[in-house]
């Protein structure tokens, strides 16, 4: 009797989390996703920092472009700017422009002393190359404060935002971008390098990281017209 | 008494286990056209070498202008113009470029104006801005002189000038010689291998032959007419020596070589000598005056073997 | 002395063979450009292969900076034989044409006339940079523009900012002329010992090709040896093209990666010039000139 009513309780509590809360999330998400609406395109002036194991980059100033539904570019002041390949998904927009998503609700958790709920929105459609994607929403002020995205191609992305002067409009002031890097070994015979396996402290200590971009966005000017040229 | 230009004393140098130059001593006066006789490979090119500090000796000491050679090289190299065996120069510069050149290697500034005079002095004035190469080799060997020259040095040494020279080159280098000597007073040194050359413009004369001294004299002396030595062939030549041996002729024998009969006599008898054998019977295929030097140097030089002595 | 130096710049500069160095880099730099300008693009792309499996790299990659580098990273290899042609040359080929008998015949003294010899030759090696130095820096500056340098090294990426490269580029070609002024060093010395120019000018070449390939083959006998040949530190000029990183590796502005290498291999190579151009005093003063 009371392994029945266990298995009951059991049964019960898993068509809670299934049903009740999946529909609670979507709605949550929409909201969500109509704040972010309210911004049909900024331009944005920031800060870039790329720390790929790799790769030894300055930190440099950059322009931010981004048009509705899905437009988004990342332009160097006079400069390489160097981004993780399908660099797209920097852009939060972009995550919840298409609609043929299930949301499910995760539990909460704790982001900078903040409690958000963790949702996950699994694409309907089989050919995405989106399988997976981890939101953790601040609840209270709309805001997605981090993201892992795990793709076919290119691995898992993680995306933390912090806000500041432009979370009404659901923009961040700071976006940390993390994501694997493959190991990565130069074709010999391109670089002429002499030395063989040269400065190996330095290049085991870059390795032993993850790959990180950090945008720190300085001002943005909101809604008032990008031309698709700048997204070429 | 005149000052000496060089002296070389127990000058020797050694060649791994060569011996190039075999302690040799000898001295230029100034004024001299000093005659430096020897075969190819005598030893003539290495003294000339060590005189231009080019070669270090292996012993031995070298004095120019009464200076040791080796602590004053400097101010003995500024008053020698030099030809070494080819006048070898700058191909893909002109006659004028070299000149400038040299001149300004040896220390001193010369003047456009001069250098195109020295060019005409050499004949080369016409073609002064024309490459070397371009140039035949007695033109070539005139440039060498002219830059042996550019610095008005007071001792030159030219060394094998006629190379290579055509008949009227040689001829046109002979009375440069002569011209240096006597109008300007040079002291010069010119090798040879040549008695010809060397006999027709040397006040004195140096012979060696495998890096030794054979001889050293005044040319008055070893040129003496009075020393000339006829080289005689006939018909039978026992016959004739036994003739002569009976005649007045008997003093002036001398050891036959081969199948010559040789006499020293002074050339004022020679007609004299002519009438004799007639009177005696001999039959001549063959007479050839020469004077003593020329045939010690034939000797040094064809038979390669030593004369112990050379004796008026 | 200086009317030694002042002959024997000009003998240098009047022989047509001195500017066949000059002709073959402006050939093969020309060539390189137009090859970059025509089909840079597959050139980067070929470069950058691997790195974009991960990574979206825009900008100009192919801008003047990084040809100069690809430039250098070729010619360096090529221009010491350009040298050899001419340091091989200074003695050997003044015994050859007959003409070091007639020059040491005049008052002037063997050592003054070996350093006169050595400094033109270190002055025709810094004109050839120079002239390196406008056509693959200046010249392609001028037709690919400028931009932020992206260089692959063996285990890493280097991004160096536009502002933080020219003065790197200064150091690299006084750092070459260093490099260069060894090999003519080198040259010069072998041209002591030959009365052809021929045979220095192919020993001197020999010496670079066979040391460069055992610095460049990673075969682990070959490293052993690899600190002790010159040529390893020729290749130095590179050190200025990596820069250090901060805590965030944030890369900092106007540092290089190793100097300690740049002046260690530096040292090296002003110490092989001073043993090269002491040792053909040394020979060159006792030699017999019997060409």
């Amino acid at each position: 009797m009371m392994k029945a009513s266990k298995i009951f309780l059991f049964l019960f509590f898993i068509s809670c989390v299934i049903n009740v809360p999946a529909q609670d999330m979507s709605a949550l998400v929409q909201k969500v996703k109509a704040k972010l609406d309210l911004v049909n395109d900024y331009v944005a002036d920031g800060k870039m920092k790329t720390d790929v194991a790799f790769i030894k980059a300055p930190v440099g100033k950059i322009k931010i472009f981004f048009k509705k539904p899905n437009l988004f570019k990342i332009k160097r002041n006079n400069g390489i700017s160097i981004l993780p390949k399908g660099g797209v998904s920097v852009n939060m927009s972009s995550v919840l422009a298409t609609k043929d998503y299930v949301a499910l609700a995760a539990g909460d958790a704790m982001i900078d002393g903040i409690k958000t709920k963790i949702v996950k929105l699994l694409p309907m459609n089989e050919n995405s190359e989106i399988i997976l994607t981890t939101l953790y929403i601040d609840e209270a002020d709309l805001l997605i404060k981090k993201a892992i995205t795990t793709t076919k191609d290119n691995g898992t992305y993680e995306m933390q935002l912090y806000y500041g002067n432009y979370a009404a409009y659901g923009l961040p002031d700071k976006v940390i971008f993390s994501f694997d890097t493959k190991d990565y070994k130069m074709p010999k015979g391109i670089t002429l390098e002499f030395e063989d396996n040269d400065k190996p402290t330095e290049a085991e200590k870059l390795k032993a990281r993850k790959g990180r971009v950090e945008i720190i966005y300085s001002s943005y000017i909101i809604n008032k017209g990008v031309d698709n040229s700048m997204f070429k | 008494m005149m000052q000496q230009v060089i002296e070389v004393n127990g000058l020797t140098k050694h060649f791994k286990n060569i011996t190039a130059v075999d302690d040799l001593s000898f001295s230029v006066r100034e004024g001299d056209v000093y005659g430096f006789l020897g075969q190819n490979g005598a030893g003539k090119s290495t003294t000339i070498r060590m005189l231009l500090t080019l070669i270090s000796p292996t012993a031995g000491n070298i004095k120019l202008f009464g200076m040791p050679l080796h602590s004053h090289r400097k101010e003995i190299l500024q008053q020698i113009g030099a030809v070494i065996e080819k006048p070898d120069v700058y191909k893909y510069l002109s006659a004028y470029d070299n000149l400038k050149l040299f001149a300004r290697l040896s220390g001193v500034k010369v003047s456009e104006q001069k250098l195109m005079q020295q060019l005409e002095i050499v004949g080369l004035a016409a073609r002064a801005k024309d490459k070397v190469q371009t140039y035949s080799q007695g033109m070539k060997q005139r440039l060498g002189i002219a830059i042996a020259l550019v610095h008005d040095p007071s001792l030159i040494i030219l060394d094998e000038p006629t190379n290579g020279l055509d008949p009227q080159g040689i001829a046109d280098i002979r009375n440069l010689i002569l011209h240096l000597s006597k109008e300007q007073k040079k002291t010069l040194v010119v090798s040879s291998h040549l008695l010809s050359e060397i006999e027709q413009v040397a006040t004195k004369v140096l012979i060696i032959d495998k890096g030794k001294k054979i001889i050293e004299g005044e040319s008055a002396q070893l040129f003496d007419p009075s020393q000339t030595i006829i080289e005689l062939i006939t018909v039978d030549n026992n016959f004739s020596l036994h003739q002569l041996q009976k005649s007045g002729w008997q003093k002036n024998l001398q050891p036959q070589r081969e199948h010559v009969l040789l006499l020293k006599l002074d050339r004022k008898l020679i007609p004299q000598l002519h009438r004799d054998m007639v009177n005696m019977n001999i039959e001549v295929l063959s007479f050839q005056p020469r004077h003593s030097l020329e045939d010690y140097f034939l000797q040094v030089t064809s038979g390669n073997q030593h004369v112990d002595a050379f004796t008026n | 002395m200086w009317t030694l130096l002042q002959i024997e710049l000009y003998k240098i500069f009047r022989r047509p063979r001195t500017y066949i160095a000059f002709v073959a880099i402006t050939a093969l730099i020309t060539i390189v450009q137009l090859g970059l300008k025509v089909d840079g693009k597959e050139y980067a792309a070929f470069v950058m292969a691997d790195l974009s499996n991960t990574l979206q790299i825009d900008g100009k990659i192919i801008n003047g900076y990084f040809v100069c580098y690809v430039l250098l990273q070729l010619l360096l290899v090529h221009v010491p034989l350009l040298i050899a042609l001419i340091a091989a040359d200074m003695v050997s080929g003044e015994a050859n044409m007959g003409t070091l008998r007639l020059l040491l015949a005049k008052p002037i003294s063997r050592t003054q006339f070996i350093l006169a010899k050595f400094f033109a030759s270190t002055i025709y090696t810094i004109l050839l940079l120079v002239w390196l130095a406008i056509l693959a820096l200046f010249l392609s500056m001028w037709i690919f523009g400028t931009d932020d340098m992206f260089l692959l090294k063996n285990n890493y990426a280097v991004q160096i900012e536009r502002v933080d490269i020219f003065w790197r580029y200064a150091g690299a070609f006084c750092f070459a002329a260093l490099a260069m002024t060894t090999v003519a060093a080198l040259g010069f010395f072998l041209s002591q010992f030959a009365e052809n120019s021929i045979g220095p000018i192919v020993a001197t070449m020999s010496v670079i090709i066979f040391f460069t390939i055992l610095s460049t083959m990673s075969i682990p006998i070959f490293n052993l040896i690899k600190p002790y040949l010159f040529t390893t530190h020729m290749v130095a000029w590179k050190e200025f093209f990596d820069v250090k990183v901060n805590s965030d590796n944030e890369t900092i502005r106007g540092t290089i990666q190793r100097p300690d290498r740049l002046i260690n291999s530096a040292l090296i190579l002003f110490a092989h010039i001073v043993f090269f151009v002491g040792a053909s005093l040394y020979v060159f003063k006792k030699k017999d000139v019997l060409s």
